[in-house]
Protein backbone atom coordinates (compact mmCIF):
# COMPACT_ATOMS: atom_id res chain seq x y z
CA UNK A 1 0.00 0.00 0.00
CA UNK A 2 3.04 2.63 0.94
CA UNK A 3 4.76 1.87 -2.19
CA UNK A 4 1.67 2.57 -4.23
CA UNK A 5 0.72 5.62 -2.42
CA UNK A 6 4.64 6.55 -3.03
CA UNK A 7 4.49 5.50 -6.66
CA UNK A 8 1.41 7.87 -7.27
CA UNK A 9 3.17 10.81 -5.09
CA UNK A 10 5.73 10.18 -7.68
CA UNK A 11 3.68 10.10 -10.68
CA UNK A 12 1.87 13.57 -9.48
CA UNK A 13 5.41 15.74 -8.77
CA UNK A 14 6.26 14.55 -12.04
CA UNK A 15 2.66 15.50 -13.90
CA UNK A 16 3.49 18.42 -16.04
CA UNK A 17 0.92 20.26 -14.37
CA UNK A 18 1.49 24.26 -12.88
CA UNK A 19 4.85 24.79 -11.58
CA UNK A 20 2.57 25.24 -8.11
CA UNK A 21 4.97 27.18 -6.35
CA UNK A 22 3.61 28.32 -2.55
CA UNK A 23 5.29 31.75 -1.19
CA UNK A 24 5.75 31.38 2.85
CA UNK A 25 6.47 34.50 4.97
CA UNK A 26 6.80 37.19 2.14
CA UNK A 27 8.57 40.11 3.48
CA UNK A 28 9.72 43.49 2.34
CA UNK A 29 12.48 45.83 4.30
CA UNK A 30 11.33 49.01 4.78
CA UNK A 31 13.18 52.51 3.46
CA UNK A 32 13.50 55.80 4.19
CA UNK A 33 12.14 58.77 2.19
CA UNK A 34 15.17 58.96 0.10
CA UNK A 35 15.82 55.29 -0.60
CA UNK A 36 15.47 54.11 -3.79
CA UNK A 37 15.93 50.46 -3.58
CA UNK A 38 15.10 47.31 -0.76
CA UNK A 39 14.81 43.48 -0.70
CA UNK A 40 12.00 41.36 -0.60
CA UNK A 41 12.59 37.93 1.09
CA UNK A 42 10.54 34.51 0.91
CA UNK A 43 10.29 31.05 1.41
CA UNK A 44 9.54 29.54 -1.98
CA UNK A 45 8.02 25.69 -2.43
CA UNK A 46 7.87 24.41 -5.63
CA UNK A 47 5.73 21.04 -5.82
CA UNK A 48 6.43 19.74 -9.50
CA UNK A 49 10.37 22.24 -9.25
CA UNK A 50 10.35 25.48 -11.64
CA UNK A 51 12.80 28.36 -11.52
CA UNK A 52 12.22 31.89 -10.46
CA UNK A 53 13.04 33.82 -13.54
CA UNK A 54 11.86 37.39 -12.40
CA UNK A 55 9.32 39.25 -11.26
CA UNK A 56 7.49 42.83 -11.24
CA UNK A 57 5.86 45.54 -8.40
CA UNK A 58 3.78 48.63 -8.55
CA UNK A 59 6.44 49.80 -5.94
CA UNK A 60 9.10 49.40 -8.29
CA UNK A 61 10.58 50.63 -11.87
CA UNK A 62 12.53 47.20 -11.93
CA UNK A 63 12.68 44.14 -10.05
CA UNK A 64 16.15 42.08 -10.43
CA UNK A 65 17.30 38.35 -8.20
CA UNK A 66 20.13 39.12 -6.44
CA UNK A 67 22.47 36.91 -4.43
CA UNK A 68 24.46 37.99 -1.83
CA UNK A 69 27.83 35.57 -0.58
CA UNK A 70 30.59 36.75 2.09
CA UNK A 71 33.57 35.41 0.81
CA UNK A 72 36.69 36.41 2.72
CA UNK A 73 34.43 38.65 4.71
CA UNK A 74 34.08 40.51 1.42
CA UNK A 75 30.45 40.95 0.95
CA UNK A 76 30.06 39.88 -2.95
CA UNK A 77 26.85 40.68 -4.52
CA UNK A 78 25.80 39.96 -8.01
CA UNK A 79 22.69 39.68 -10.42
CA UNK A 80 21.56 35.67 -10.97
CA UNK A 81 19.10 35.70 -14.23
CA UNK A 82 17.42 33.00 -12.27
CA UNK A 83 16.77 30.38 -8.51
CA UNK A 84 16.06 26.83 -9.08
CA UNK A 85 13.65 25.75 -6.99
CA UNK A 86 14.09 22.00 -6.93
CA UNK A 87 10.63 20.21 -6.29
CA UNK A 88 10.21 19.68 -2.30
CA UNK A 89 12.39 21.69 -1.54
CA UNK A 90 11.83 25.00 0.35
CA UNK A 91 14.04 27.72 -1.08
CA UNK A 92 14.84 30.61 1.20
CA UNK A 93 15.25 34.12 -0.04
CA UNK A 94 16.62 35.72 3.34
CA UNK A 95 19.63 38.14 4.62
CA UNK A 96 23.16 36.04 3.96
CA UNK A 97 21.49 34.65 0.40
CA UNK A 98 19.11 35.38 -2.41
CA UNK A 99 16.70 38.18 -2.41
CA UNK A 100 14.13 39.74 -4.92
CA UNK A 101 15.49 43.42 -5.33
CA UNK A 102 13.08 46.41 -5.54
CA UNK A 103 14.73 49.12 -7.37
CA UNK A 104 13.74 52.66 -8.43
CA UNK A 105 11.18 52.79 -5.64
CA UNK A 106 8.40 55.34 -6.56
CA UNK A 107 8.02 55.64 -2.93
CA UNK A 108 9.06 54.76 0.23
CA UNK A 109 7.77 51.28 1.82
CA UNK A 110 7.05 51.86 5.58
CA UNK A 111 6.92 49.12 7.97
CA UNK A 112 3.01 47.90 7.89
CA UNK A 113 2.48 48.51 4.27
CA UNK A 114 1.76 45.71 2.07
CA UNK A 115 3.90 45.31 -1.10
CA UNK A 116 2.10 43.58 -4.40
CA UNK A 117 4.54 41.15 -6.37
CA UNK A 118 4.57 39.27 -9.02
CA UNK A 119 6.89 36.47 -9.19
CA UNK A 120 7.44 35.07 -12.49
CA UNK A 121 8.33 31.22 -12.28
CA UNK A 122 9.22 28.73 -15.40
CA UNK A 123 7.92 25.11 -15.16
CA UNK A 124 10.30 22.50 -15.41
CA UNK A 125 8.67 22.68 -19.18
CA UNK A 126 9.58 25.41 -19.76
CA UNK A 127 5.79 27.18 -19.14
CA UNK A 128 5.80 30.56 -17.84
CA UNK A 129 3.65 31.30 -15.01
CA UNK A 130 3.12 34.20 -12.40
CA UNK A 131 2.52 33.97 -8.54
CA UNK A 132 1.00 36.77 -6.87
CA UNK A 133 2.55 38.03 -3.81
CA UNK A 134 1.52 40.08 -0.82
CA UNK A 135 4.38 41.10 1.24
CA UNK A 136 4.47 42.97 4.68
CA UNK A 137 6.90 45.34 5.19
CA UNK A 138 8.86 44.90 7.91
CA UNK A 139 11.26 48.13 9.71
CA UNK A 140 14.59 48.58 8.11
CA UNK A 141 15.82 47.43 11.27
CA UNK A 142 14.47 43.98 11.24
CA UNK A 143 16.72 41.39 11.81
CA UNK A 144 17.12 38.31 9.29
CA UNK A 145 14.90 35.70 9.04
CA UNK A 146 12.32 37.98 11.35
CA UNK A 147 14.14 37.67 14.40
CA UNK A 148 13.75 33.18 14.26
CA UNK A 149 17.38 33.02 13.37
CA UNK A 150 18.41 35.87 15.77
CA UNK A 151 20.77 38.25 13.59
CA UNK A 152 23.21 36.50 11.35
CA UNK A 153 23.67 33.32 10.05
CA UNK A 154 25.99 32.81 6.79
CA UNK A 155 29.39 31.40 6.89
CA UNK A 156 29.55 30.65 10.85
CA UNK A 157 26.56 27.86 10.30
CA UNK A 158 27.99 24.46 10.14
CA UNK B 1 36.23 28.30 1.14
CA UNK B 2 34.90 31.15 2.77
CA UNK B 3 34.54 28.97 5.35
CA UNK B 4 37.66 27.01 5.74
CA UNK B 5 39.13 30.41 5.32
CA UNK B 6 37.03 32.57 8.11
CA UNK B 7 37.84 29.58 10.46
CA UNK B 8 41.85 29.29 9.63
CA UNK B 9 41.70 32.98 10.41
CA UNK B 10 39.41 32.28 13.77
CA UNK B 11 41.76 29.73 14.89
CA UNK B 12 44.67 31.87 14.05
CA UNK B 13 42.94 34.43 16.34
CA UNK B 14 42.42 32.42 18.59
CA UNK B 15 46.06 31.28 19.02
CA UNK B 16 47.14 34.45 18.88
CA UNK B 17 45.10 35.34 22.12
CA UNK B 18 46.23 32.44 23.71
CA UNK B 19 49.60 33.11 23.22
CA UNK B 20 49.03 36.82 24.70
CA UNK B 21 47.18 35.18 27.95
CA UNK B 22 50.42 32.63 27.93
CA UNK B 23 53.14 36.04 28.31
CA UNK B 24 51.12 38.16 31.06
CA UNK B 25 48.31 35.86 32.03
CA UNK B 26 46.18 39.16 32.00
CA UNK B 27 45.62 39.77 27.91
CA UNK B 28 42.30 40.81 26.78
CA UNK B 29 40.79 38.24 24.80
CA UNK B 30 38.49 39.27 22.24
CA UNK B 31 36.00 37.16 19.57
CA UNK B 32 36.97 39.88 16.96
CA UNK B 33 40.63 39.68 15.69
CA UNK B 34 43.17 42.13 17.92
CA UNK B 35 44.63 44.68 15.29
CA UNK B 36 46.33 46.51 17.93
CA UNK B 37 49.44 48.33 16.58
CA UNK B 38 48.01 48.08 13.41
CA UNK B 39 49.90 50.85 10.92
CA UNK B 40 47.05 51.21 9.14
CA UNK B 41 43.40 52.80 9.68
CA UNK B 42 44.87 55.79 10.88
CA UNK B 43 42.40 58.13 10.07
CA UNK B 44 39.72 59.89 7.76
CA UNK B 45 38.50 63.04 6.61
CA UNK B 46 35.52 62.84 5.41
CA UNK B 47 31.93 64.79 4.99
CA UNK B 48 29.16 64.38 8.00
CA UNK B 49 25.38 65.09 6.45
CA UNK B 50 25.46 68.54 7.87
CA UNK B 51 28.58 68.91 5.12
CA UNK B 52 30.93 68.88 7.81
CA UNK B 53 34.26 67.59 7.56
CA UNK B 54 34.96 65.11 10.10
CA UNK B 55 38.74 63.05 11.12
CA UNK B 56 39.19 61.07 14.04
CA UNK B 57 40.22 63.40 16.32
CA UNK B 58 36.29 64.92 16.86
CA UNK B 59 35.38 61.56 18.55
CA UNK B 60 38.51 61.41 20.96
CA UNK B 61 36.70 60.06 24.14
CA UNK B 62 34.78 57.77 22.48
CA UNK B 63 34.62 53.94 21.47
CA UNK B 64 34.82 54.04 17.26
CA UNK B 65 32.80 51.40 15.13
CA UNK B 66 33.57 52.47 11.69
CA UNK B 67 32.26 50.51 8.48
CA UNK B 68 31.88 50.82 4.75
CA UNK B 69 28.23 50.37 3.60
CA UNK B 70 25.54 51.48 1.15
CA UNK B 71 22.10 51.96 1.33
CA UNK B 72 21.16 50.46 -1.55
CA UNK B 73 22.10 47.04 0.22
CA UNK B 74 19.41 45.29 1.15
CA UNK B 75 20.79 42.67 3.15
CA UNK B 76 24.69 42.88 5.24
CA UNK B 77 24.49 46.75 5.76
CA UNK B 78 21.02 47.13 7.36
CA UNK B 79 21.91 44.33 9.36
CA UNK B 80 25.38 45.25 10.39
CA UNK B 81 23.45 48.98 11.37
CA UNK B 82 20.87 46.68 13.31
CA UNK B 83 23.86 44.64 14.99
CA UNK B 84 25.32 47.86 15.67
CA UNK B 85 21.96 49.06 17.54
CA UNK B 86 21.48 46.35 19.19
CA UNK B 87 25.30 46.04 20.70
CA UNK B 88 24.39 49.84 21.82
CA UNK B 89 21.92 48.72 23.69
CA UNK B 90 22.80 46.10 25.39
CA UNK B 91 25.65 48.06 26.90
CA UNK B 92 23.50 50.34 28.59
CA UNK B 93 25.15 53.31 29.89
CA UNK B 94 27.99 52.68 28.35
CA UNK B 95 26.38 52.60 25.13
CA UNK B 96 26.77 56.46 25.08
CA UNK B 97 30.67 55.77 25.10
CA UNK B 98 30.43 54.21 21.50
CA UNK B 99 29.79 55.73 18.20
CA UNK B 100 28.97 54.12 15.18
CA UNK B 101 30.21 55.71 11.85
CA UNK B 102 28.98 54.30 8.57
CA UNK B 103 31.07 55.18 5.99
CA UNK B 104 29.58 54.96 2.51
CA UNK B 105 30.96 53.23 -0.68
CA UNK B 106 28.40 54.43 -2.92
CA UNK B 107 28.45 58.42 -2.53
CA UNK B 108 26.78 58.61 -6.31
CA UNK B 109 23.84 57.82 -4.58
CA UNK B 110 24.20 58.21 -0.99
CA UNK B 111 23.53 61.89 -0.70
CA UNK B 112 24.26 63.63 2.55
CA UNK B 113 20.36 63.82 3.53
CA UNK B 114 19.97 60.16 2.31
CA UNK B 115 22.91 59.03 4.65
CA UNK B 116 21.23 61.01 7.50
CA UNK B 117 17.73 59.53 7.02
CA UNK B 118 19.20 55.94 6.56
CA UNK B 119 21.75 55.57 9.90
CA UNK B 120 19.30 57.57 12.10
CA UNK B 121 16.83 54.98 11.14
CA UNK B 122 19.28 52.72 13.42
CA UNK B 123 19.80 55.07 15.90
CA UNK B 124 20.00 58.91 16.35
CA UNK B 125 23.40 58.75 17.09
CA UNK B 126 24.79 57.12 13.96
CA UNK B 127 26.76 58.85 12.07
CA UNK B 128 26.77 58.38 8.02
CA UNK B 129 30.50 60.00 5.98
CA UNK B 130 30.90 60.45 2.98
CA UNK B 131 33.39 62.17 0.63
CA UNK B 132 34.00 62.77 -3.29
CA UNK B 133 34.92 59.46 -5.41
CA UNK B 134 38.67 59.53 -4.40
CA UNK B 135 38.05 60.64 -0.66
CA UNK B 136 35.99 57.35 -0.65
CA UNK B 137 38.69 55.04 -2.25
CA UNK B 138 41.71 56.83 -0.10
CA UNK B 139 39.61 56.20 3.28
CA UNK B 140 38.89 52.65 1.91
CA UNK B 141 42.96 52.25 1.00
CA UNK B 142 43.77 53.36 4.45
CA UNK B 143 41.83 50.14 5.90
CA UNK B 144 42.69 47.77 3.68
CA UNK B 145 39.54 47.43 2.82
CA UNK B 146 37.98 46.65 -1.04
CA UNK B 147 35.12 47.70 -2.84
CA UNK B 148 33.76 47.95 -6.24
CA UNK B 149 30.49 48.44 -8.32
CA UNK B 150 28.88 45.25 -9.91
CA UNK B 151 26.67 46.23 -12.90
CA UNK B 152 23.20 44.78 -12.70
CA UNK B 153 20.74 45.08 -15.26
CA UNK B 154 20.48 48.79 -15.66
CA UNK B 155 22.10 49.46 -12.47
CA UNK B 156 24.76 48.95 -10.33
CA UNK B 157 25.36 47.20 -6.98
CA UNK B 158 28.47 47.28 -4.85
CA UNK B 159 30.80 44.58 -3.32
CA UNK B 160 32.65 46.03 -0.26
CA UNK B 161 34.75 44.70 2.93
CA UNK B 162 32.42 43.64 5.75
CA UNK B 163 34.90 43.92 8.66
CA UNK B 164 34.10 46.63 11.35
CA UNK B 165 36.85 48.64 12.80
CA UNK B 166 37.09 49.56 16.42
CA UNK B 167 38.59 52.33 18.31
CA UNK B 168 39.48 52.97 21.36
CA UNK B 169 39.04 56.31 23.24
CA UNK B 170 41.99 57.31 22.95
CA UNK B 171 41.75 56.85 18.24
CA UNK B 172 44.14 53.99 18.60
CA UNK B 173 42.55 50.92 15.93
CA UNK B 174 42.56 48.20 18.17
CA UNK B 175 39.92 45.48 16.59
CA UNK B 176 38.56 44.21 13.43
CA UNK B 177 35.18 42.01 13.64
CA UNK B 178 34.01 40.01 11.03
CA UNK B 179 30.56 40.45 10.13
CA UNK B 180 29.54 36.50 11.55
CA UNK B 181 30.12 37.62 14.92
CA UNK B 182 26.95 38.90 16.68
CA UNK B 183 25.20 41.61 18.49
CA UNK B 184 26.33 40.14 21.94
CA UNK B 185 30.13 39.44 20.83
CA UNK B 186 30.53 42.87 19.55
CA UNK B 187 28.56 43.51 23.35
CA UNK B 188 31.59 41.86 24.62
CA UNK B 189 34.75 42.95 23.35
CA UNK B 190 33.60 46.22 23.31
CA UNK B 191 32.81 45.62 27.54
CA UNK B 192 36.58 44.20 27.46
CA UNK B 193 38.50 47.00 25.21
CA UNK B 194 36.51 49.25 28.25
CA UNK B 195 37.40 47.56 30.88
CA UNK B 196 41.22 47.23 30.02
CA UNK B 197 41.28 50.61 29.38
CA UNK B 198 40.18 51.99 32.64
Amino acid sequence: MRSILLASALCLAALPAAAQVTVKDPWVRATVPQQKATGAFMKLDSAAGARLIGGSSPVAGRVELHEMKMENNVMKMREVKGIDLPPGKTVELEPGGYHVMLLDLKHQVKAGDVVPLSLVVQTELGKIETVEVKAPVRPLNASAGGGEHGGMHMDMKH
Amino acid sequence: MAVVRFWKMALAAGLAALTFAGCDGGAPRFAGIDITGADWGRDFRLQDPDGRTRTLADFRGKYVLLFFGFTHCPDVCPTALTRAAEMKRSLGADGSRVQVIFVTVDPERDTPQLLREYTGAFDPTFLGLRGDAEATKRTADEFKAFYEKVPTGASYTMNHTAFTYVFDATGRLRLSLPHSMTAAQFAADLRTLMKNAS
